[in-house]
Order: C-alpha cells, then structure tokens, then sequence
C-alpha cells in the first residue's frame, strides 16, 4: 500500500509538470489549429537558458527564471512570425512536419551550442524531502509540482480574467467574429506561440531540475501527445486533468509492470491507455465533435 | 517537342511513358544501371543498396500519406516489423530470401490493417498520434519479445542465396534490390491508374465527398495501410538481408520521420517524388561527411559537428521544402524541363 501511495504522489507531481507543457500545446492548437511536435524542444531550450543563466553566467535563480521566459517568448514569437505564419491554412501533414522539421533544428543547434553532454543545474529548491505522515516526497518533484500548478493556475487567470486572455479565448471560438470586433487576431496568433513557448520553458526548467538537461531532454515532449489526446486537443482543463492521468499511469507501470516486462513498461504504458481511449471516444475525454460540412 | 494529344488506340491511351523521349530515355537509365555494379566500388554499392531500400520504403509510404492523406508516424516499425519476420523465418525456417520477400511483406500488411483500423473512427491529428502509439509500442516489443526478437542484440542472419546463386555481397545484392524497386515503382504506379489507387486520391482530397461518391472509406484506408505497410515489410526484409544483423535501435521514431521527410522534399503523392526524395535524403549525410572532411584541413574540430549538423540540415530542408516549394523535388524537375525545353525563348 505504501509502495502505492509512493508511485501515486509522484505520478501526481510529474502529471502536474506534464499538465503545464501540454498547456503549452493546447494553448497553440486552440488558437492557431496548429499542431506542434517542437513542444519538447522549447522545453529542452528553456532549460538550457537557464543552465546558461544559472551555471555559466553565474545569476541567482529569480533573475534567470526571467531570462528563460524572456528568451522562450522571443523564441516563440521567432518562430510563429519566419515559419508558422506561411503555414496557416495548409495541409496537416504539412504543419505537422513543419514542427518536426522545427523540432530537429532545435535540437541540431543546442547540440552545437551546448554539446551534448549532460549538465545538471544548482539546486534550486530546499533540498529536505517533504514529509506528509508516512509519505516521503522528493522535494524536487514537490516543488516542481508546486511551480507547474502556479503557473497553470496564473494561465488561467489570464484566460479568465484580463483583457488579452478573453481576446485569445474569443480568436479560438471565431476568427471571423473576433476580427469585427476589432481583435487583431494574428497578434493573437503569435502571442498564443509566446505562451506556448513559455508554458513549455518553465516545463523544461522544472524537468530540468529534477533529471539535469541534454539536447535529447526534447524526446519527453513525445509524451505530451497522450496527454493532449487523452484530454482532448483543444480542451484546456482536459490537458490538466489528462497529465494527471498520465504522470499517475506511467509511474504505476513502471512500479508494478516494470519487473515482469523487464523495463520500459513505464514509456509504452500512456500510449496503451491512449489507443484504448481513442477507441472508445475518439475525440478524446473532453475534445469537441467536430461537425463537418461540405 | 509535343504540342498535342493524339492518340489512336487503347493501347497508346493507356501508356505510362507516353512519348518515345521519355521511353528512350528510361532506356538509357536502365542500361546505366546495369553498367553501374560494374564500374563502381564497394562503397557506391553500399550506398545504391541503401538508398534502393529507402526507395521502397518511401514508395510505401507514398501510397498512404501522399496518396491516401493518412499521415503515418509508425513505418518504420512496419519496416522493422517486416525486417524480423524475414530473420525469424530464415532463422528458424530456412526459408530462401525470394520466400522471405513476400511472406515479410504479408505480415508487415496485416500489422498495417491492424494498425489501420481505427481509421474507422478516427482521421487526421488523432489518427496520426495513434500510429506515433503504434510506433512506440512496436519499439517496446522489437526490444522485450527476447525470444522471437533477440531483445536489445537483434538477430544476425547467414547471407542470402537466390537459387544457389549467393547474392551476400554489395554487387549481389545490388541486383536484388534493382529487381524489388522497379517492381515496387511499377506496382505503386500501377495502383494510381486502378479504382483503388483514384479511390484513395479521393479520399485524400476530400473523405466526405468521397464518401457521397460511394467510396467505403474504411475499407479504401484499410486498403491503404496494407499496401503501404506491405512494401514497407519488403524494404524490411531487403533491410536484413543486406545488414545480415538487426537490432531495435535501427527502427526508432527516428527512422519513421526520415521516411515522412523523404515523400516531402520528393514530392507528396508523386511516384518520381518517392524515388527522388529517397535518394536525396539518403545522400545527405554522406555530402555532409565530405563537405566536413574537406572543412577538417582549417578547423580542426569540424569533424564533431557533423552529427548536430546532420540533425539541423534535415530539420532545415523538411522547413524550407514545405515553405517555399511544397511540391517537392519532383515539380522542381518539372519546371527545369519546362523551361529547357522552349530555351532560349521564354514563353
């Protein structure tokens, strides 16, 4: 039982990381219907921002934290204005390879940059392990946790709340009714990739954090697709709720199927529950219909 | 030069090379092919078996995503897929790589349709992450299925014979693989002339039309991935027998994004393209290697770029082929032809 309760908080804390990169990703799907495999790719920069911030350059963790947002966002805005642009309205295969072919300069570039060998950060929280009655928790994940939930629930606020916030939530539900009431709808779009970059960034810090960094830190972004499907592509609080479902599933392979199978139970695991989803409702648990017409 | 369509009969209707140019000049590509073995070494042999093995492949996935619009994340499992049946057969069995051929091509396919049949419920993005699922979980069992798959140390296979003939080395097996890729390249040009070929086109272009058309979407996609997935298989078991050793690692994610890359930058839904693509991106890496070495003389570092470079330059080319030429290679020939032809005049 304890071993249980022990795979269940981890999967939580990792699902809530999880939860705030596949925001990220539900944030560009929604506004742009783009669909962006480069995902783990901004994560693995972000941390490398960082790296360099906190490590190379020598700055405490608040000012770098800053530097990461800044030059995730940059990147964003970089990217959505010299090539997302001209891919609005094409084929899927095409966008989808886009961000592919994105993905591989990426990490092409960090490899170049930064080599490829392993770097590992400062300890950035307290290092005491968070004790809840017989439960010991790595304060690593805990506190990541606590950073992902915090940024999501800030994400929300925004969406909620301020004025951009609600100007992105109406370019998601009608261009068309946005642009007459006088949203510029593609500075929406590009500041969707703004946000995406960042939500992603901060994902990559926190991953970062717990397991160091290395250009192929990109490959975990492959496990957001389980999670935004899982949740549906364009629901938000499906995005959270399927990172929890996936950090939970895959900690709970790895913990009871990992030695019958021999090992990697745990990365093939949310991609099982994923097709045995898809087959029930295939939109996903809380994606919407879409009605097609011709 | 041809300024009209003149055509008396079925036959002249029907040809796939219609003008007696082009049959001319098919002719000299298969006299030089058949010259090539002869002059060239070890390596160039290597490098024609590999990229003919890509070009099935490619052919392969052509079918589905450029013919069909089923964007497949997972070929190469299905390659991998047919690369193991053709080891564990010749392993077990005995059975001689001319057997092996089509029997991998047959399991690959039904692993296709297995894999194809969600389409019933489900298309675009979320059909294609569930081939990026069929991909990762064919990857575990390539690795965990010790018994039949050798786990992470594979399989090794003796060298192939064809009736006693043994076809191990690169000029052998040179004439194997230019035997399957024109019978691939056939076949898949053939399909696009048949009901199911301009079926699949009809999908891609719009499935619901397709559907008010009388055109069992299911069924046609079904078709699709079993085609695709079959030829996929044969480039397996071309795969085992040229290597003669596989493990799991040669079949990763990876791999099913090159074979993506390739129908791209060759042309989506173009036979030429398929052809042109593969050996486009099979041949990069190499022009890579040599444009380093020559750089090594200055820097003498440059030789540790080449791996990041190799990632940035295929990255750089799937980018700028969909941004400024999203018809591919293909129509790029195209256009140089068009203006040869009336040059020096313009229009």
């Amino acid at each position: 039982m304890e071993f249980f309760l022990l795979l269940l908080t981890s999967g939580i804390a990792v699902g809530g990381v999880y939860a705030l990169i596949a925001l990220g990703f539900v944030l560009i799907y929604k506004a742009t219907s783009i669909i962006n495999f480069a995902t783990g790719e901004f994560m693995m920069i972000g941390a490398y921002i960082f790296y360099t911030c906190s490590v190379l350059v020598g700055m405490p963790a608040i000012p770098s934290f800053i530097v990461v947002m800044a030059g995730a966002g940059l990147l964003g805005l970089l990217v959505e204005r010299t090539i997302l642009r001209h891919m609005l309205g094409q084929p899927t295969i095409s966008i989808v390879m886009v961000t592919i072919g994105l993905s591989s300069i990426l990490t092409g570039v960090a490899e170049m940059i930064w080599t490829s060998d392993f770097k590992s950060f400062p300890p950035l929280f307290p290092r005491a392990p968070i004790i809840v009655g017989d439960l010991i928790i790595r304060s690593n994940l805990f506190w990541g946790f606590v950073v992902a939930m915090t940024t999501v629930a800030i994400f929300a606020l925004i969406f909620k709340y301020a004025k951009v916030g609600v100007a992105m939530r109406a370019t998601a539900g009608d261009q068309m009714a946005s642009f007459s009431m006088g949203i510029n709808v593609r500075s929406m779009f590009t500041l969707a990739w703004i946000f995406g970059a960042i939500a992603a960034s901060i994902g990559g810090l926190i991953i970062g954090n717990i397991g160091g960094v290395q250009p192929n830190l990109g490959g975990i972004g492959l496990k957001i697709f389980p999670v935004v499907i899982l949740g549906g592509l364009d629901s938000i609080g499906g995005a959270v709720l399927g990172g929890f479902i996936v950090g939970i599933v895959e900690n709970l392979a790895g913990g009871y199927l990992d030695p019958l199978v021999g090992g990697g139970a745990k990365n093939v695991a949310p991609f099982v529950v994923l097709v045995l989803i898809l087959m029930v409702r295939p939109y996903g648990l809380f994606g919407r219909k879409e009605i097609e017409r011709l | 030069m041809r300024i009209g369509d003149y055509k008396e009969s079925y036959a002249a209707d029907e040809a796939v090379f219609v003008t007696s140019t082009s049959r001319f000049w098919l002719g000299v590509l298969f006299v030089m092919l058949a010259i090539f073995p002869f002059m060239a070494g070890e390596y160039l042999l290597y490098m024609a078996n590999i990229t003919g093995i890509a070009i099935v492949a490619a052919l392969g996935l052509n079918i589905l995503t450029g013919a069909a619009g089923q964007i497949s994340l997972g070929h190469a499992a299905f390659v991998g897929i047919g690369a193991y049946t053709a080891a564990v057969l010749t392993n077990r069995f005995g059975l001689s790589l001319i057997v092996c051929l089509p029997l991998a091509g047959l399991v690959s396919a039904f692993f296709g349709v297995l894999v194809g049949a969600p389409s019933m419920r489900m298309k675009g993005l979320y059909l294609c992450i569930t081939t990026l699922a069929a991909q990762v979980i064919f990857e575990f069992f390539f690795v965990h299925w010790e018994s039949l798959t050798g786990g992470i140390r594979g399989l090794n296979i003796e060298p192939p014979t064809i009736f006693g003939l043994d076809v191990g080395s690169e000029f052998g097996f040179y004439w194997v693989t230019l035997v399957v890729v024109v019978i691939a390249a056939t076949m898949s040009r053939n399909i696009f002339r048949t009901r199911v070929g301009r079926a699949f086109i009809a999908i891609r272009d719009r499935d619901i039309s397709a559907e008010l058309m009388g055109i069992n979407l299911f069924r046609y996609k079904l078709y699709a991935f079993a085609v695709s997935s079959f030829l996929a298989g044969v480039a397996g078991c071309l795969w085992v027998n040229h290597l003669k050793s596989i493990t799991p690692e040669h079949f990763p994610l990876h791999e099913s994004i090159r074979y993506l890359a390739m129908i791209i930058v060759g042309g989506l839904g173009n036979i030429l393209g398929a052809i042109y693509g593969a050996i486009f991106m099979t041949l990069i890496p190499e022009v890579l290697q040599t444009i380093l070495k020559f750089f090594e003389g200055y820097f003498p570092q440059a030789m540790a770029y080449l791996y990041p470079l190799q990632t940035v330059v295929f990255g750089l080319l799937i980018v700028l082929f969909l941004v400024f030429e999203p018809h591919g290679l293909a129509e790029m020939w195209c256009r140089v032809k068009a203006y040869f032809r009336l040059w020096p005049f313009k229009h």
